[in-house]
């Protein structure tokens, strides 16, 4: 099943994120309270062994199992979206005190009112495509 | 259950602290890379949409979202992953945020309930179907939802395409993006919040 893996890697994620209860509502009231290391140590470790991670990956020029080497497709340098885009997102994720990974592992911990949730934050995405062309980015 | 096992499940039942976690997150960026794909969990709302037939209404939602089966897997993956974690390996003391002496007072002074230093749950109760039917439950389930899923597809991404996999590819535009997530955060935090509780 080539589908396993990554049913697997999921498993991985979904454990890892609620055991540091990266998860908790609380956690992220915490973090945007500037009260606690935690949530910023995840992030800042991630990134840190992230960067030099693919420094290594790029410098070897190691190659992936299809056999291709890295490649980083650089995002467009049009800053509006992001900072207009990341400012909404970041008023839903401390409003609701999580983001999107969290919204499954939650749903699968047995909070089945994240249904609720997960096809209100379809239904933004879809509201985004629809106006799309129309929001300046 | 043999003892070893038994001892693992104890080990793995203790919170996590963030230098195992941030660590695990970065071996799940790599095994990703390594497997040919880049880790970012908001895609899926977009491949979730088009597979339902958004496709009709915006041409947004017309690729072929069949090529992120594999992502989808990850965020069901991420649901068993939940369920184990919480149903297996809760520990001793139950489910529960072990968040500062601080934060706990933050709390109460807003007017968060059922709140003591060391007995924080880790999920709030209003995450649940009854609050639906409450002002500040409804605004925070669906308002926070939406807010979410517009906000990650405007921004190209959310904290798992930027804060992570961007910033560790040294983007520039995911550090705005970040910037932009706290910004909103902020703003939730210290201007919403006191008129919400």
């Amino acid at each position: 099943m080539r589908y396993f893996k990554y049913i697997l890697v999921g498993i991985v994620f979904g454990f890892t994120l609620y055991k540091a209860e990266a998860v908790s509502w609380f956690r992220i009231f915490e973090m945007f309270h500037f009260q606690s290391f935690h949530m910023y140590g995840i992030i800042f470790s991630a990134v840190g062994l992230g960067i030099i991670g693919i420094q290594i990956i790029k410098r070897f020029h190691w190659k992936n199992l299809e056999g291709k080497e890295l490649e980083i497709h650089d995002k467009n340098p049009t800053y509006t979206r992001y900072i207009v885009g990341g400012t909404i997102f970041g008023l839903g994720w401390a409003l609701a005190g999580v983001c999107p990974g969290p919204m499954f592992v939650l749903m699968g911990s047995g909070y089945t009112v994240f249904i609720v949730f997960l096809a209100s934050a379809m239904l933004g995405t879809f509201v985004y495509g629809l106006l799309r062309d129309r929001l300046p980015h | 259950m043999p003892d070893f096992l038994i001892r693992i499940q104890e080990i793995l039942s203790q919170p996590w602290p963030w230098y195992v976690a941030g660590p695990m997150i970065s071996l799940i960026v790599f095994t990703l890379l390594f497997l040919g794909k880049e880790f970012g969990i908001s895609g899926n709302l977009r491949a979730m949409c088009a597979a339902d037939g958004a496709g009709r209404f915006a041409d947004f939602f017309n690729y072929d979202w069949q090529k992120e089966g594999w992502n989808l897997m990850i965020v069901l993956g991420a649901m068993f992953g939940g369920y184990i974690a919480s149903h297996y390996f809760s520990g001793p003391d139950g489910n529960l945020a072990h968040v500062s002496q601080s934060t706990v007072e933050s709390l109460q002074k807003l007017g968060v309930d059922n709140v003591a230093y060391q007995a924080v749950p880790l999920v709030p109760d209003f995450y649940s179907w009854e609050s639906l039917f409450t002002a500040r439950g409804l605004l925070i389930i669906v308002g926070g939802g939406f807010l979410i899923g517009f906000g990650a597809r405007y921004a190209g991404g959310c904290t798992s395409g930027h804060a992570i996999s961007g910033l560790s590819e040294l983007q520039v535009p995911s550090l705005v993006a970040v910037i932009g997530f706290f910004i909103g955060g902020l703003i939730m935090t210290y201007v919403v919040f006191p008129l919400l509780f």
